[in-house]
């Protein structure tokens, strides 16, 4: 069993953003996953969001889960609604959720959003944002080779 | 589809209140300009002057916004201090994004704060707020200070204001949106600066769920591959619309020097390349839109030994041509410069630029001296050009107080009408010929993306007035269309009729998608019907005779043709506004 789990871990993806330096601000990736993940047109419902780093002159910066594991959302979870995924990161159970917002407190990187009637959101790590970056900023990559550092 | 209906939020600002109204019309009026026009004739004043508090500011948005890629522009219409006429003015940023999510179609403020104000607005808040203590304040500064006076949205907002150029009423005034965009032409920030507006804010907090089936999903794949995919993406996110410098030169095209020339040698240092290989940091893009055509480049001051201090600054072709070729200002870095300081006082680009090279030949033939302009001014000059433009945009003496309204209304006191490159506004960067010389003069917008004259223009050397014209008559109704969506013109050959039809079809706009000719020559004809009943004659525009006397690749302009060309499309324009009034 415990190799097994090793296995399935090393084979986990997670969504990086190695190259948010290049990011032009055109919101393509939060509008895909909230198209595609979420079934929505938003600028929110979305598990990447992009701002600017204060004010359009300073650049942009991506909020998203950085695959905290243990996920202190996770742990805070009342309900089971997220729980640690192998490699980083949560598993969603969305029928579990009471729409507390713990997470949302608990995350230390701004990554949930809770919209107006509660619901939460949270990058799954799936990679459908990817392709639809122009500026090739976003990558999957396996959790066990995971640098977040540019050169 | 969101809803059918129009929901228009309408905002009093002598009270601070707001009221939602929904409005019928989708399938005549579409969206975007279409709209904007609808919603002037319900709650615009023809007869009254254009800074009458009753007037409405319009912002709309169209039935793609958001929905697909590059259906990201805003349409910004109003009574213009300019020609004092009804009127539009285009901008992307974030604006169309954010008033989508803040689940309107479109945003009409009406009415005059009792004191310098900015208004936040989102699907859950409205609030209008004393900012007193921005008067005067460039459009840098302030969009810093109103990003902390409204604290939340950052990143899902959009922030509009204007610099003391729209507080002194000037008839070039732009409206900044998010730092690098504008609604640039005929003076939409003199219309903020009569409400007391200084900044608006829209926050896009809202979301909705698009439609179910793979169908909307894969639409928006396959037209997102084109525009990334494609040339589209080469063109305008590569080098961008400043690669034209070098083509329009060559082809004797760029007005140079107040259009004394169009075609200089001097090209070699002020290119698209130039200024990418010089000048360019990075790329922005408007909210939704992949193809990132905004191109920030950067200027390093020096205040002191070892002291620098460095500006981001936008550029395009359009500022470039204005506060480069046409004051013969030949270095990157001397432009971004000016366009620095236009940007800071809330100065139109473009507008500022012509004008300024309407004063140095003014000054050249003793028409005016420092005495009127505080530096003298020469061609090439940079750095007088930066004194000059800060003095007009803040209307620092009588002289570019009248030249902020315009370039004729100086020349008419001053004289110089001959040389002032005027056709219905300051002209666009384009001395393609003489089509492009008589749609300018009388295009809805008087802008070069009203029709594609200046393409037109260098395809054609025939002198054939009912074929160009044709031409034009042909080519306007789907921009406007288009500019009803609201997409952005850069698009044009992705959205096809066809293409626009499924996009529509795939929101529930059936009954639109069914119909895209015969509603995009109804909203043409809106528009045009609307502007008339604010005052719209063709023969209040004229064409100075410096247009008569340059050269393009086809040779010496045709004085006759260009006479006729302006004649026989002032008529179909006539013929337009009244079919079925």
């Amino acid at each position: 069993m415990e190799a097994m789990f090793s296995w399935k871990s090393s084979q986990m993806k997670q969504l990086t953003t190695p190259r948010i330096d290049q990011c032009i601000g055109c919101h393509s990736c939060s509008l895909a996953c909230a198209r595609h993940v979420h079934k929505k047109l938003s600028w929110n419902a979305a598990g990447i969001r992009i701002r600017s780093a204060g004010g359009l002159s300073t650049g942009f910066t991506a909020h998203r889960c950085l695959a905290c594991s243990p996920a202190p959302c996770a742990q805070v979870c009342p309900t089971g609604a997220y729980i640690d995924r192998p490699g980083g990161g949560v598993i969603v159970k969305r029928a579990l959720c009471i729409r507390c917002g713990q997470c949302v407190e608990a995350c230390p990187v701004e990554a949930i959003y809770q919209d107006q009637g509660g619901e939460v959101y949270v990058c799954i790590h799936c990679g459908q944002c990817v392709p639809f970056c122009p500026q090739n900023c976003l990558e999957m990559v396996e959790t066990a080779g995971n640098r977040e550092v540019s050169i | 589809m969101i809803r059918q209906e129009f929901r228009i939020l309408l905002v009093d600002l002598s009270i601070g209140k707001g009221k939602i109204v929904l409005v019928d019309g989708r399938n005549s009026v579409a969206g975007g300009s279409g709209l904007a026009a609808l919603l002037f004739r319900e709650y615009g004043h023809p007869d009254r002057g254009w800074d009458d508090p009753a007037q409405p500011l319009i912002f709309a948005i169209g039935p793609l916004t958001g929905y697909f890629p590059l259906m990201s522009k805003t349409v910004c219409s109003f009574k213009s201090n300019y020609h004092r006429e009804y009127t539009e003015s285009h901008a992307g940023g974030r604006s169309a994004l954010a008033l989508r999510f803040a689940d309107l179609d479109a945003l009409v403020i009406h009415g005059r704060a009792k004191v310098l104000s900015c208004l936040g607005i989102g699907a859950h808040s409205l609030e209008l707020k004393e900012a007193s203590f921005l008067r005067g304040m460039d459009a840098e500064t302030s969009g810093k200070l109103i990003r902390r006076m409204f604290k939340d949205g950052s990143g899902h907002r959009s922030i509009m204001r204007i610099g003391p150029a729209g507080e002194a009423g000037l008839a070039m005034a732009c409206i900044n949106v998010d730092t690098y965009r504008h609604f640039g032409r005929m003076g939409g920030g003199a219309i903020m600066g009569t409400k007391n507006l200084k900044g608006l804010v829209i926050h896009g907090d809202s979301d909705f769920m698009v439609p179910e089936g793979k169908g909307y999903g894969a639409e928006f794949k396959e037209i997102y591959t084109k525009v990334t995919a494609t040339e589209m993406m080469r063109k305008y996110h590569d080098l961008g619309t400043p690669e034209n410098l070098q083509g329009l030169n060559d082809i004797s095209s760029l007005p140079w020097k107040n259009l004394q020339e169009t075609h200089d040698p001097a090209i070699a240092s002020i290119t698209g390349r130039a200024f990418a290989d010089q000048t360019l940091l990075r790329n922005g893009a408007c909210s939704g839109c992949p193809v990132g055509c905004i191109h920030i480049g950067y200027i390093r001051e020096k205040a002191a030994d070892n002291r620098y201090h460095y500006h981001q600054v936008a550029y395009d072709y359009e500022p470039i041509f204005a506060a480069g070729t046409m004051l013969g200002v030949t270095k990157p870095f001397d432009v971004l410069r000016i366009l620095d300081v236009m940007e800071k006082v809330g100065l139109d680009a473009m507008s500022g630029g012509v004008a300024l090279a309407w004063a140095t030949e003014a000054t050249q033939r003793g028409l005016i001296s420092a005495a009127e302009t505080g530096v003298p001014l020469r061609f090439g000059d940079a750095d007088s050009y930066r004194l000059a433009a800060k003095n007009l945009g803040l209307a620092a003496n009588d002289f570019y107080r009248l030249l902020g309204q315009g370039t004729m209304k100086a020349a008419a006191v001053y004289g110089g009408g001959d040389f002032g490159c005027v056709l219905g506004q300051e002209m666009a960067g384009y001395a393609t010929g003489e089509l492009f010389f008589a749609a300018q003069t009388l295009g809805f917008r008087h802008s070069h993306l009203d029709t594609g004259a200046y393409s037109y223009d260098q395809k054609n050397s025939d002198r054939d007035i009912d074929k160009a014209v044709d031409f034009l008559m042909a080519d306007e109704p789907g921009r406007v269309f288009l500019t009803s969506m609201v997409g952005c013109l850069f698009a044009r050959s992705v959205y096809t009729e066809e293409q626009l039809a499924r996009c529509l079809d795939l929101l529930g706009f059936s009954t639109l998608a069914a119909n895209i000719p015969g509603t995009a020559e109804q909203i043409r004809r809106l528009r045009w019907q609307v502007r008339a009943k604010t005052g719209f004659d063709p023969a209040n525009f004229t064409i100075p005779k410096r247009f008569y006397q340059i050269k393009t690749w086809k040779g010496l302009v045709d004085g006759s043709y260009l006479d006729s060309l302006k004649q026989e499309y002032g008529r179909r324009i006539q013929q337009l506004i009244a079919a079925d009034q």
